[in-house]
Parts: C-alpha cells; structure tokens; sequence
C-alpha cells in the first residue's frame, strides 16, 4: 500500500526521524494560513501517489504566504502529470506546505528488502535529489549498501560506515547516525516494503533532514497496522480495482480492449502475454484465484463488463481442484444474469474439461468454446475485429 | 527417481484439522502419499480422516519418524509454523499458504539458516513426483510418470505446463512450485542443481516470471553446469512496470526484473526459450529428440 508524503513524515516523525515543520492544505484559505503560521520562505508540494513531481511542476517555492495560496491555488484540482503517473495523470486533492531550508548537500537514504539475500538492506548515496534508479543502473558504486540482521536492527557501526561513505562531516556524525538508525527502526516497525528519503538533506546549519519521504507497506501485514490501513487513499486508486479488492479479485486496469478472466497470478500474466502474441491488447489483469468459485466468476464477469473499452472476453481457467463443470455452470449463471452483449470466449482445461464444455455449449449462450491457449487467444482477437 | 519428495517421504500436515489443510490431505493420500500425521495445537490426541493429529511437530516427528510437512496454517501463523517444524528436525517443509507478511519470512528464513531443513515456498502449490508422492495442493490426475523435471514460481500457469506435457505423454520426475512470495525458502537454482544431480530426469522445464533476480541467476547456473535440454518460459511479458501482478514478487521495480531482461539472459545461457506459454511441450519434445 502507498501512502502520501505527508502522512510518511508523520510516521517518521513518530520514530524520531527529523522532518520539516509542515502543514496539509486542502484549500488556497488553509495554505495560506499554514504559510502565515509556518513564515518565511514556503515550499509549496503537491500531494499525489506519484514521484516526479518536480518536474512535472508539483513542487513549487514560495517567499510570501500571499504567494504560498496562490501557488496552492493552481495547484489544488490541477491535474499533475509526471513521468510516473502516465498521460492521464492525477488530480491534486491537496498540498503540503513546508518551511524552506537552505541546501547544502542533498543525498539519498533508502531501505528495501533485498529478495537475494532475504533480508532488509540499507541503502544511501550521494547523488541524492536526482533519479536513483538512473544512478543505479549507470553507476552502482554509488550506491552504499548495508544488509540489516532481521531483529537486530540496523547497528550504529553500519550507520557510521555509510555517513563515513556519503563523506559527511564529522560534526553531522551523531545526527546522522540517529537519523538512519530512527529510519530503519520505522521500517521494520511498519512492516514497510520501501522507506526512501530522497533528498536527504544537509542544511547550511549543519543538521539532516528528511526533505522528501516515500513509505510503501507490505499488504499482508496490514492486518497488524490498524492505524496504517486507514491511511489509504481511495482518490488514488483506480475505481475497478477498489471495487475489485471488495470481493477478493486481483484486477489491474490496462488500456487493451479484451477482457481476461483467469485462475492464478501466472496464468493470467501468461494470458496476457498470448493475448498479445495474438496481436491483441488486454483490458486488464485478472486474477479470480486458484480456486475460482461460481460466485467469484460473477463478480469477476460483473467487474470486466463495467470496463467500457472492452470488446470482447476471454476465460481461461485451468481447473485443478475445482471441477471445470462447476466454473462452465458458474459462467453460464452469470453470463444470463448479467446479459453479456460482448463476444466471450472459454478455454477450459483440466478435471472434467469435457462436462465443462458440454454444459457452456448447451446453455443457449453465444459462448466461444476454445482449445488450448493458443485457440482461445487468437479466437478473442478475431472477435473483437468482427465487432468493429 | 525424483527429487525432494519419493515413497521415502513420510508426511506431517500442519494444520490438517483447517478447511485447507483437511481437503488436501484427503487428496494426497489418494494419491498414495504416506500421510503418518497432523498438526494442530489443541487437538493432539484425536484422529481427523483417521489420521493422528498432535498439538506440537516435536511431539508428531516422535511418534511417527515424519519426515516432511506440508503447511496449511493461515497467514498470521505460517512463519511461526514454519519455524516450529525446522526446529523439530523436519528435512523437508513445503509452505502453501499465500499472504504471510514479508518481515515474518525474513525472519524465518534466518532462523532456517544452518539448519539442514530445506523449505519450499511459501505461496505455492508444492511438490509431486508423479506416481510416488504429493506433497502440495497440485491436481494429481494431470502428471504423468516420466523424466522431465519442472519448476515454476506459479500453481495454475505450472498445470498448464504439465497438461502439456502429459497430453504429448511426456511424464515428469518431479515437478516443483517455488512460489510467487518475494521471500522463499528455495530458488530456481536450488532445484535446477536437484535435476542437474538427479540421473532419472533428462530435461527440465523452468517457467519464471517478472520481478527479482532469480531466473538470471539461475541462467549463469545452467550456463556453467547443466548439459540437459532446458526449456523456458517468463510469464509478464506485458505487465506494465510498478503494478504488483497478484504474486507479491511479481513486480518490475526500478526497471529491474522485466521480462525481456530474464528472457535474453535465459536465451543465452543456451535455454530454449518461448514467447508463447502454449509452446511449452512442444519445445520439450523438439529439445528431448
């Protein structure tokens, strides 16, 4: 699950890590009071799910609280457009105002868990405030690493070798190290999946902060963080797919217009593939689970249907458990309940495959009964050209 | 032959008494497995499915020589179960459940370091040597006795792979799900290296998926070390980069893990390498020739 910017540093600074005074701002009223309260030069940020704001013009200075509503103004409703949220972009439902600080070094803090190693690692580097993702494909050896022991914590020693390494002075020593060490403690605390500060800034002052902050969380530990699952916010999330994870689909809008239904998160990515071998492009991910029920199908039918770009389905389910007859009758009931008016095509396989295909054939229903991936794939393509 | 589960394989299930746990167990002891008992604190001392059920692995691995457990214990609890049956002395621990959280696994991982317990999964679909033993939630029916090896971090996608091959009556030694968790106990080439040693399978069948590093790695592996035929496929080829593909690990991150990347890396490690998932069997048997 993300979360904003400003909700990040309020569970940072829960942990000790320091941050910037700041206030949320919902209205041009509310960023110029926040501005008034804060004084002096303001940092105006944007509020969306989504790095790159910078440059996409989500982060903006301003030296007067007069001009801090205005800035806020603009940007409140404005529809922020960034490398990371695709053409459409996203509609700014609110900012936060930061008091500004002088720059003297602007470096990079991350922490994620390293899939090869198991286990959490802590990374920091120099070339902060730009895109680390360039850094770390063209110069890895930028990158400081330090694995973290699980329990154990990130220990002071590690913290020094990267404040050592990022060739901070050696008056920022004690700060630094209680920075990074607060930080990890946050992470683990939070079962986080991603804490990044980018930039980690050192003030003219001589003081670090965490500039920007981005906390990613782990789903299934949600269950623990009470306080942490209420922090979703639903603006950001696509409307299918919140409606989805109601009953219990793993469903991912894609901009295609043939419609996938499938049983298993690898199965469903390599119908998509097959789709596209087909010379297709599929409306969405979907995944109704290893053992889809007769109910589940409804839904998932129900959700596809409400996609208005899509022209045609494709069911691709591979009963193993569950019989194909009982997903062929779970199709037909809800094809007939729901009225589908698009071509839908199902290739099922497995446990009682030939009772699954009688019953889809002896519905009544205009259904497309496949054989094979590669029949079913080309099959829902060649449909969604005949509807043109 | 096989690899990790045979007639030798002596079967806990942790957490028979759970809706899960019971429906498996009945389907692998049809399939001939040796289920010798369960696991489920509280309810040792009673049968289920006249099987014993006992409240600790300790207690199970002294009455019945266990040697392997399959967990069926729901997501909160899987880790901790996990845990329970390595430090019982368990060689083999196969971990269905899907959704454990990932600093749980961390975790567990670590405690399995050192420990001769090997751990498959989590979030997968198990283990099954084809006529010998199951160990996992796989459908039985569709495997075929025979000498191809497969492993695959997907349940379904994997059926779908052996339906191929049965239907083209190419049996399989062993057939292996590693799981789709960004954590898991075995990798890639911690099976491959299995099937490289294991004289009765001739060739090995490898389906990845976006997200990690895993099938590089296991790439340079064959490239130094397997002289079998090795078929390929990575399935997300167009998953659109930061979304979560249902998998937890099935995410390209950073620009890293795509498909395209696992593919050209399979590729020249000298993988017959597939672009269509329905092309798997038949790149089996053209490479088995």
């Amino acid at each position: 699950m993300k979360i904003h910017e400003y909700q990040a540093k309020q569970i940072l600074a829960r942990y000790n890590v320091r941050i910037p005074r700041g206030e949320v701002a919902y209205t041009r009223e509310e960023a110029r009071e926040a501005a008034e309260r804060i004084r002096g030069t303001v940092v105006v940020k944007a509020q969306i799910h989504a790095g790159g704001r910078g440059k996409g013009g989500g982060v903006k200075l301003a030296k007067s609280a007069d001009e801090a509503a205005d800035i806020a103004g603009r940007m409140i409703g404005m529809n922020l457009v960034t490398a990371q949220t695709g053409s459409e972009g996203r509609k700014v439902q609110k900012v936060l105002i930061e008091e500004g600080l002088g720059i003297r070094q602007e470096l990079y803090l991350g922490i994620v868990i390293d899939r090869q190693m198991g286990k959490p690692v802590f990374m920091a580097s120099a070339s902060g405030g730009m895109d680390i993702e360039e850094v770390a494909v063209k110069n890895p050896e930028l990158i400081l690493k330090e694995y973290v022991e699980p329990g154990f914590g990130l220990q002071a020693y590690q913290a020094r070798r990267l404040a050592f390494g990022l060739g901070l002075a050696p008056e920022l020593m004690t700060d630094a190290v209680q920075f990074m060490v607060a930080l990890y403690t946050a992470f683990e605390d939070t079962d986080a999946s991603l804490a990044e500060i980018n930039p980690f800034l050192v003030t003219g002052g001589n003081k670090v902060y965490a500039l920007d902050a981005k906390m990613n969380f782990d789903d299934n530990a949600l269950y623990r963080h009470r306080d942490i699952k209420e922090l979703r916010d639903l603006n950001e999330e696509d409307p299918l797919e919140i409606e989805a994870s109601k009953f219990g689909l793993n469903y991912i809008k894609l901009d295609g217009n043939v419609a996938c239904m499938v049983n298993g998160a690898g199965l469903a990515m390599a119908t998509m593939d097959i789709i596209k071998l087909a010379g297709g492009n599929p409306a969405n991910f979907l995944d109704v689970g290893g053992g889809a029920s007769a109910e589940q199908v409804k839904n998932a039918f129900r959700l596809l249907l409400s996609d208005k770009n899509v022209k045609a389905v494709l069911i691709n389910i591979f009963g193993g458990i569950m019989r194909c007859d009982v997903v062929a009758s779970g199709v037909v009931e809800a094809a007939r309940a729901i009225g589908v008016q698009v071509p839908v095509v199902v290739r099922l396989e497995g446990t009682n495959v030939d009772e699954g295909q009688q019953i889809l054939r002896n519905s009544g229903l205009n259904f497309i009964v496949a054989d094979g991936m590669k029949d079913a794939a080309e099959k829902v393509v060649a449909s969604t050209r005949g509807i043109k | 032959m096989s690899v990790l589960a045979d007639k030798n394989t002596r079967l806990l299930v942790q957490g028979i008494t759970g809706r899960e746990g019971a429906f498996h167990t009945i389907q692998a002891v049809k399939y001939g497995t040796n289920v010798v008992g369960g696991v489920t604190p509280g309810k040792g001392g009673t049968k289920h499915e006249g099987i014993d059920v006992f409240n600790t692995v300790e207690d199970a691995r002294r009455n019945t020589s266990a040697n392997a457990s399959v967990v069926f214990v729901p997501p909160p609890f899987a880790a901790d179960a996990i845990m329970e049956a390595a430090a019982a002395g368990i060689e083999l621990i196969v971990c269905i459940t899907e959704g454990i959280p990932t600093f749980d696994m961390v975790r567990a991982t670590a405690f399995l370091n050192g420990k001769k317990t090997r751990l498959i999964g989590p979030n997968c679909p198990g283990v099954i040597s084809p006529g010998r033993c199951k160990v996992g939630i796989m459908p039985g029916h569709i495997h075929l006795e025979g000498h191809v090896g497969v492993v695959s971090r997907s349940g379904t996608l994997t059926y779908e792979a052996v339906g191929q091959l049965s239907k083209r009556k190419i049996g399989q030694s062993t057939c292996v799900g590693i799981g789709g968790d960004p954590i898991i106990g075995t990798n890639f080439i911690d099976v491959i290296r299995l099937f490289n040693e294991d004289p009765d399978t001739h060739a090995i069948v490898m389906i990845g998926e976006i997200g990690g590093a895993a099938e590089e790695e296991a790439a340079a592996y064959i490239k130094a070390n397997v002289k079998k035929p090795v078929v390929g496929f990575i399935c997300g080829q167009t998953a659109p980069p930061g979304r979560r593909m249902g998998h937890a690990g099935a995410i390209v991150a950073g620009g890293k893990g795509t498909a395209s990347e696992k593919m050209a890396a399979m590729q020249s490690a000298g993988i017959r390498v597939v672009k269509s998932p329905a092309e798997i069997g038949d790149a089996v048997q053209a490479g088995m020739k």
